[in-house]
Parts: structure tokens; C-alpha cells; sequence
């Protein structure tokens, strides 16, 4: 990667950190910053910066603190990092607590509404006259309160020498042109440029420069959106869903698309259904029910809402009826913390359901890669004949962060052995729904409304033989899930492959591997930099699903010490691997941290300095 | 069922159906419930109903949840694809399977434990949804498999061997049904074969969901001469609001049969031909089935009949503006937008 930084401008001041520091935004929830919010960090963007935003908020529909965590990076990391070099206090409830956790030569934004009770003598304050711009700004009094964000905006835009330009661009993007909620927000913006123009020293010690290398031809965006793009590309038929945080994005934005993307050209018909069911319960029950009857269907919930399905996937895996489920972990035990990021459901999902049951996971760990797993989770859920889980987390399913554009679709949909009208035809009389024709543990499975007489069958969670008659022989109930255990071999052997790094500098010197899976990657990429500085230098597999093939064995077993990164208490697959492996237990070691937070690379680092001494 | 309105075709029971099946060529595996069992009965007249409609089995689903009445569909319709699936939530599989198959016909069956206990919530929603299906609910006021308990819809005061006495007021399946805005709320009685099979031929002519409450008595748990749901009761007590008829679209209307009576025109173009007994009965009137269903209640009355029907609502499938094929049988050409669409949303990212 190539990159180059311009020269900052209108900087004169050589000390000033350029495009690496962090800016923290404390609003209160509901108070409309989430746009001034998605403007900041689409203008930095198309800066050619490398940007992250983290939204920490409550669950609340106003009134409790939200921060907005900004990070620039110019050397590409787009993990969150500790430390706030910036803060903008627009909550007069946190503002103590957010003035107090500035570092030492941070810069702190306030509205000048809040009294500051103790002025730090190692940080710059900027009082911000906020009531006074919005009032000057003449507008409808309802519309006041969301408009003063943009008063940061624009203080920032001036100080940190943001492109203008790209304020506007950002805005006319975050409101599809409409030209009212563009001009308002730009001329608060502006006014409040032109008041830090006049009032505010710009030698602040912090400057962004437009930079080259990283962002070209990326997008920015969220996982979730991704999700349902993926999905809407792949052939989705069917989607079923209870509102839950934080999934609901994920319907909501299959809502948004597929109205446009897929109604046949002739009629303004859909060739989709999304039912928003009575709860959980319900919304996989009719997942279940659409693809028996030889839908793509799907649904997105949360751990309390994988919970509450566990009955009706139980009856999938048996039944053998492919169902996709979106996983948007949120803090587990129990309700948790509902707007907090975690990987705290592997371990329950991975068996979900009572009786002997395992399934399959995938594990994206960036947008682009939600839109690919989403049309892989279909392959394999209809290839396999099992529901098929995507575990996606808050951090990766809300926060919009920089990806790789989405690669269309290379292959075919995959709808896996299913016998339609012609096909069955073909087949012999002794055709039995659970046969292992082909010993790979897969039958083949018919659809409701084949013509033919007997291509029905009867589906039923209860025991049954090879041709689906309840049965409740020994030999039948064995065979059966010796066949299920046959098909999860296949399993390891198609799903996704783990992607290792294992021949860059630090890899190729690596005596330590780390394991680890979805959102933490850009952590994981980070602590591999910063323990190659202190003399560690790692290999990195990042898990793209369960069950784990060979590549994943091969790697625990080549390095001394093994690592596994994951965000939830337990060490949840850091267990699963024990038990993969269990030769290799004694080596294999848990960096398991569940705070709410995105892990972070210097939690890593530290923790695996720790185990390897 | 084909919407070809009224032709020649004889109105007597032919040997073979239009399809030129016989009706054994409906049947399904042998049945393992107690002999007597009034679940068989019922079992027996979907048989007989839709062998006579000439429904093609094949493009029949049969769904049901967790129980003794959820067993049966095994033991009709063999070439049909079934679902047994978990206790209560018959509605939302159907849900899911008539949303990507809208061609098909469901036939439900469900008990009074799987929709009046567990599954009220599906059982409600299905109704709110319009969802196009039979709903039957075979119902004895006991849960038979896990050996005599008492369900929901077991009447207040009603004495089991190991329950002892109930002191709750039944739920009213057909009350609750009404209240959920079905379209279609009828209950018949296991016993009376003649009005259970036209229930069923006009339940499935029916587009919306229609509610068929069958009191259907359990011969081994709940066959005291007291309980409601008993054969000795159902025989006694039973009160047939009106003569029922059906008649399907490619039959003759036999007006001539019948004086002093409603019809009701479903929308394949059958007809409902209801024949007033003493009271003035309209089943278009919400409020006065409302009361009839209360009125019979209180008074343990066993009545039977269509107490309500609604046949113009929209079903679910009507309000989901989907192709006129069924979503399950798009191509990939139908359901993978171009190359070129991807371009376009991702310049807006």
C-alpha cells in the first residue's frame, strides 16, 4: 500500500498530529447527531482518510448519553483505539466525566451552555456558542435542536481544516439531494465556521490533509445494509423477522432495497415476501415453513431471539430443511446489554437446540464480506439441507466503516438437491427423502406442489426411517444420525475457508499463532504490528466458520503457542477448539475480553504479551 | 380448485372423482390413535371432502403441530406433502410455505392443547393475517398423548380421573376466532359426518382462513357422559344452527331443495347454501354470532354450524403483492438482479 499524506495547508504549525488522533462526540441520544455524525465521517472519508466511527449508545429512544468514537488513522487501522484526543461535550450530563477522560494536550469542543467547573491546564477548551448561532440561524423552533449539531461541525471543520466541499458533498448524500435539510444544515455549519474563523485560535495541534492509498475505490457502509444487499443479490425469497436491536437494521434495509431491485420488469410484481412476525418464535416458523416449500428464506434477530428459535432450528437440523439466520450479537446473559457489541453467542449457536445437534457458522468480519457470506449462508444452508447461521455483531451490523467494494456474485446459486417436477421423474421407485444416495450424507428432498404422485413425503420432528415414516427402531435412530454426522463432515469440507497470514515479515519469524474471528480483524491486524514492535512476532488466522476444516487444525499445530481473540467472557471458541483438537489443548490459550466495547488493539497486545511472557 | 362456473357435470357421487382417482387413492397410513378416537372420524371426512372436490392431492399441504390430533395428518391425503411440526406453531409454517407457494391448498390440523394453549398467539395471528387455510381444530378439552390433563377449552367444573375438577371457564376457540377477525368461524361435531364434510368442502372454497372448531371427543381421557366433548353429550346436546349444504362450482345449484334458506357465494364460485332452523340466523352478522357463540356457553349448549363468514377479505397472500408465480418457482434469472445494479447502489456508498 502506497500512501501519501499532502502537506496540511494552512497548517503552519509543524507539531500538529495530521489524520491520527481520535475525536469522541458526546450528544445526547435522540438529538438528531447522528447525521451531523455521519456527515463528519463521510467528509474525512472522501478525504482519502482512514476513518472509523463506533456509535456507543444506550438503549433509549431519547434523553440518555451517546457518544459518537472517531478514529483517524493514516497508517490504515481502523480498529477503535483507547484515548481521546478530541472531545465535543454537547451533553451537559457527561461533560465532567468526557472533560476528565481527554488526554493530556487533547482539545476539548463544549457548548458554552455547560458550565465547566474545572478548567485543566494541559488541554485547549473552545467554548462553543451554540444557542447564539442556532438563534442567529433563524429557524423553525422545532428543527433547532437538530440543526446545533452542526455547530460542531463546522467548529471542527475550521480547526481541523476539513474540505468544506466535502461537508456539502456529505450532506447532499446523507439527504438524497433534498434541498431544505442540505441548505439549513450547511449554513449552520458555515456560520459556525465563520464564528471559530473569527474567535478561536486554528493552532490546535490536530489537522486532517486530504491523503492517497487507502480509500480509493473502497465504500463505506455498514454490515448490516451489506447483509441485505447480499441477500436481495443471492436469490432471497423470503424473509421473516421480529423487530430486535441489534438486527432490525438488517429487514429493514431488505425493506429499502428490494421494492427497487427485484420486482419483475413486466407486472411491478415482487419476487420477494418479508413478513414482520408476531415474535421470534413465529419469524422462524415461517422461515422453517418457506424453505421446506423451496425458498431462499431467512430471517435476522439477536441472542434473545436465537434463544426463543432454538425449538424450530432443532426441528430444521432434523427435518433437514435449509433456513438462513442472521446472528447480530448483542451483550448476552439474558437481555444484556442490547446496544453493546459481543461474540457471546458461538458456543450456544453452534449447538443450538436440544438432542444432538451442531450447526453451521459463518463468520464475516467486514461488510463486503456480509454481502458474500449472505449468498454463501443460502448455498449452504440449501446445499446442506440445515439451518445455517451468520454470526454478525453489533460493532460490524450498525457502525458504518470503510470495506472493499461487493464482488457480484461469481457462481450460480447453489439450491443444492432438490427434485423438481422433471428431475423426479427421473428418479427410481425406491426414491427415499433421508437416502444417502450419494454418501455424503445429503439426500435429496422434493418440494411441495411436485405433480408427481409420489413424490410427497411427511416431515416430522420425530424419529423416522429413510423413506420419512416415524420410526422408532434403534437401527433406524442410529443410522439417521450417523448420516447427520456425515453430512457435517461434508460440511467442514465446504464452507468458507479460514483466510491465514502466514507469509508476511512478522508471519514468516511467527512462533505464536493467533486465532481469532469476525469484527475483532482489524484489532487483531493492529496488535500484530504492535507486538512485532516488542519482539513477537505472530501468524494470523481469522476463522471464517464452523465446523473448522483442515487449514485450521494444520495452523493451531504449527505454532508454539496459540492464541484465540475473541469478544465475549468465556472464551467461548477458544472451547470449541479444545475440543477440535483436544491434543493441542494444553497450547491453545484464551484472550477473551467482553466490556461492550470493540476490542481493542492494545488489550490484545498486552493480553498476549502476558501469555507468552 | 378451478373458478369454471356452474356445468353439467351430475350432481351424484361418482366412483371416481373429476381427477378420475378413487377416494381410497385419498387415504393415508393407517391411523394409530384408540379405536373410536373421534380425530379418525374427522380424518376420514377431509378424505371424503376433498376426494369429492377433486382437489389434487399433490398440490395439498398438510400442516400440523404437536399432538394426538396433530398425528392425523398421516393417515389422509398420502400423496400429499405434510409437516408435523412443533407444538403451537402449525400457523407459522403454513405462513412461511403459503407466502412462497401460493398455488397450494393447506389443510391444518390442530388440538385444543396446540391452539388454545400454547399456539393462541399463532392461532390469532394466522386469523389477523387472513392467512389462506383450513384450520381445524380438533377439540376433546384434554391432552390425550401426555394421558389426561386438562386443556383450555375444558369445561369449568368437569371432573378427571387424575385432574380432578377444572375450575376455569373454557376458552371459546370460535370466540376467540371472532375476535381475531376470521373470515370464516364454523364448528361441527366429529359425530355428524353429513355437516362435517360440508363444513370442509366450503372451508376450502373459502380463500381466507377458515376456522373449523370440531368437537371431537376423546374415547380413552374424556368420554364422560358430562363433559361437553363426549360422545353421549354431543349426541344429546347437539344443536345445529341450520342445514348446511355445499355446493361446488362445477355443480348445479338445487335450489328446488331447499325454501326459507341464505346463500353465500365463495370466491371460486361455490355456493354455501345454509337452511334456517326456527331462529333467523344471518352469518354475515359479527354481533349476533358473538352472541349466539356467548348464549351457547353459558348454557353448555353443544351448537354447530357456520356462525360467521366473511368471504371478500383480502387473504395474506392477496396483500403481499407477489408474481403470480409462485416465489418458490422463480429462477435465478427472476431473483438475482444484474451487474449493473450493484454498480449503482455502491456509487451510493
Amino acid at each position: 500500500m502506497s500512501v501519501a499524506v499532502e502537506e496540511a495547508k494552512s497548517k503552519e504549525s509543524r507539531t500538529a498530529v495530521v489524520n491520527d488522533f481520535n475525536i469522541n462526540v458526546a450528544t445526547v441520544n435522540g438529538s438528531g447527531s447522528q447525521t451531523s455524525n455521519n456527515v463528519l465521517i463521510r467528509s474525512l472519508f472522501k478525504m482519502g482518510i482512514p476513518v472509523t466511527g463506533k456509535n456507543l449508545f444506550p438503549s433509549n429512544i431519547q434523553g440518555l448519553p451517546t457518544w459518537y468514537h472517531v478514529r483517524l488513522s493514516k497508517d490504515g487501522y481502523l480498529a477503535r483505539r483507547d484515548g481521546i484526543e478530541i472531545m465535543v461535550c454537547m451533553n451537559p450530563a457527561t461533560a465532567i466525566e468526557d472533560m476528565e477522560e481527554t488526554l493530556p494536550g487533547g482539545l476539548i469542543l463544549y457548548d458554552e451552555a455547560i458550565p465547566v467547573a474545572n478548567h485543566r491546564k494541559d488541554v485547549t477548551y473552545v467554548a462553543m456558542p451554540v444557542k447564539e448561532l442556532v438563534k442567529a440561524a433563524d429557524l423553525p423552533f422545532a428543527l433547532r435542536d437538530y440543526v446545533a449539531n452542526f455547530v460542531y461541525v463546522g467548529v471542527l471543520a475550521y480547526l481541523l481544516d476539513i474540505d468544506t466541499d466535502e461537508i456539502e458533498a456529505a450532506l447532499d448524500w446523507n439527504f438524497n439531494g433534498k434541498k431544505k435539510p442540505i441548505e439549513m444544515n450547511l449554513n449552520m455549519a458555515q456560520a459556525a465556521y465563520n464564528w471559530a474563523k473569527e474567535n478561536v485560535d486554528q493552532e490546535c495541534g490536530y489537522g486532517v490533509a486530504r491523503m492517497t492509498g487507502f480509500n480509493e475505490g473502497k465504500i463505506m457502509t455498514d454490515g448490516n445494509t451489506a447483509a441485505a444487499l447480499g441477500a436481495i443479490f443471492n436469490g432471497v425469497q423470503f424473509v421473516a423477522w421480529y423487530p430486535i436491536t441489534p438486527s432490525s437494521s438488517l429487514a429493514e434495509a431488505v425493506n429499502h432495497y428490494a421494492p427497487e431491485l427485484r420486482v419483475d420488469p413486466e407486472t411491478g410484481k415482487a419476487t420477494f415476501a418479508v413478513i414482520q412476525a408476531e415474535d421470534e418464535l413465529a419469524a422462524i416458523g415461517m422461515v422453517v415453513g418457506a424453505g421446506w416449500a423451496g425458498a431462499r428464506a431467512m430471517t435476522a434477530t439477536s441472542g434473545p431471539g436465537i434463544s426463543l428459535m432454538a425449538e424450530f432450528v432443532g426441528l430444521a437440523y432434523f427435518a433437514e430443511i435449509p433456513s438462513v439466520l442472521w446472528d447480530i450479537q448483542r451483550m448476552g446473559p439474558s437481555t444484556g446489554l442490547p446496544t453493546r457489541t459481543s461474540q457471546g453467542d458461538i458456543l450456544s449457536t453452534y449447538f443450538l437446540s436440544h438432542g444432538d445437534t451442531r450447526h453451521v457458522l459463518l463468520f464475516p468480519a467486514t461488510p463486503a464480506e456480509c454481502f458474500e457470506m449472505a449468498g454463501a449462508a443460502f448455498d449452504l444452508a440449501e446445499r446442506l439441507q440445515t439451518p445455517v447461521f451468520v454470526m454478525s455483531d453489533l460493532d460490524l451490523g450498525m457502525n458504518i466503516s470503510i470495506s472493499d467494494p461487493f464482488a457480484y456474485p461469481a457462481k450460480p446459486l447453489d439450491r443444492g438437491k432438490v427434485l423438481l417436477d422433471d428431475a423426479f421423474k427421473e428418479v427410481g421407485a425406491d426414491w427415499g427423502r433421508y437416502k444417502d444416495d450419494d454418501g455424503d450424507g445429503i439426500p435429496y428432498r422434493t418440494i411441495p406442489g411436485n405433480s408427481s404422485m409420489r413424490a410427497a413425503y411427511f416431515t416430522r420432528g420425530t424419529g423416522h426411517n429413510e423413506y420419512a415414516v416415524y420410526s422408532e427402531r434403534a437401527e433406524d435412530w442410529e443410522a439417521n444420525l450417523n448420516r447427520l454426522t456425515r453430512k457435517f463432515e461434508t460440511a467442514r469440507t465446504i464452507v468458507p475457508q479460514a483466510v491465514v497470514v502466514d507469509d508476511d515479515a512478522t508471519a514468516k519469524a511467527a512462533t505464536v499463532g493467533l486465532i481469532s474471528l469476525g469484527s475483532n480483524d482489524p484489532a487483531v491486524m493492529e496488535a500484530r504490528d504492535r507486538l512485532a514492535a516488542e519482539g513477537v512476532n505472530t501468524a494470523y488466522l481469522r476463522l471464517r466458520a464452523l465446523p473448522i476444516g483442515q487449514e485450521v487444525r494444520d495452523f493451531i499445530n504449527r505454532y508454539e503457542t496459540v492464541v484465540v481473540i475473541e469478544s465475549n467472557n468465556d472464551g467461548q471458541l477458544h472451547y470449541i477448539l479444545q475440543g477440535e483438537e483436544p491434543l493441542a489443548a494444553k497450547k491453545l490459550h484464551s484472550a477473551a475480553k467482553c466490556d461492550g466495547l470493540p476490542i481493542s488493539a492494545r488489550w490484545i497486545t498486552e493480553t498476549v504479551l502476558d501469555i507468552v511472557g | 380448485m378451478s373458478t369454471a362456473s356452474a356445468s353439467k357435470r351430475p350432481a351424484r357421487t361418482p366412483k371416481t372423482n373429476a381427477l378420475g382417482l378413487e377416494k381410497n387413492d385419498y387415504k393415508g397410513r393407517p391411523s394409530t390413535l384408540c379405536k373410536g378416537c373421534g380425530h379418525d372420524s374427522i380424518s376420514q371426512r377431509i378424505i371424503s371432502a376433498v376426494w369429492e372436490l377433486g382437489l389434487d392431492q399433490t398440490q395439498v399441504i398438510k400442516m400440523s403441530g404437536i399432538g394426538c390430533s396433530s398425528k392425523t395428518p398421516a393417515y389422509f391425503l398420502g400423496h400429499s406433502h405434510g409437516f408435523n411440526s412443533v407444538h403451537g406453531r402449525m400457523p407459522s409454517v403454513t405462513t412461511g410455505a403459503m407466502a412462497v407457494n401460493r398455488t397450494l391448498h393447506a389443510v391444518g390440523v390442530s388440538g385444543d392443547g396446540d391452539t388454545a394453549s400454547i399456539g393462541v398467539g399463532q392461532f390469532k395471528h394466522a386469523m389477523r393475517r387472513n392467512l389462506p387455510m383450513v384450520y381445524i381444530v380438533e377439540n376433546n378439552g384434554v391432552y390425550g398423548l401426555t394421558k389426561g390433563q386438562f386443556s383450555a377449552t375444558a369445561d369449568k367444573g368437569q371432573v378427571l380421573k387424575y385432574a380432578g375438577t377444572n375450575p376455569y371457564m373454557p376458552l371459546d376457540v370460535c370466540i376467540e376466532a371472532l375476535a381475531a377477525n376470521a373470515t370464516f368461524v364454523a364448528r361441527s361435531f366429529a359425530g355428524d359426518a353429513k355437516q362435517l364434510e360440508a363444513l370442509l368442502k366450503a372451508a376450502i372454497a373459502h380463500k381466507g382462513l377458515a376456522v373449523l372448531d370440531v368437537i371431537s371427543p376423546c374415547v380413552t381421557f374424556n368420554n364422560h357422559d358430562a363433559s361437553t366433548k363426549s360422545y353421549a353429550y354431543g349426541k344429546e346436546h347437539e344443536v345445529q344452527l341450520h342445514e348446511l349444504n355445499f355446493v361446488p362450482s362445477f355443480e348445479q345449484i338445487e335450489i328446488d331443495e331447499y325454501d326459507d334458506e341464505t346463500e353465500v357465494q365463495l370466491h371460486d364460485g361455490s355456493w354455501l347454501v345454509l337452511k334456517k332452523l326456527g331462529e333467523e340466523y344471518d352469518p354475515t352478522d359479527k354481533i349476533l354470532a358473538y352472541r349466539t357463540l356467548e348464549d351457547a356457553r353459558n348454557q353448555q349448549k353443544l351448537l354447530t354450524g357456520i356462525f360467521y363468514i366473511e368471504p371478500e377479505t383480502p387473504n395474506f397472500v392477496e396483500t403481499l403483492h407477489m408474481t403470480s408465480t409462485p416465489l418458490a418457482r422463480l429462477s435465478q434469472a427472476q431473483t438475482r438482479p444484474g451487474r449493473e445494479a450493484l454498480q449503482g447502489i455502491m456509487a451510493e456508498l
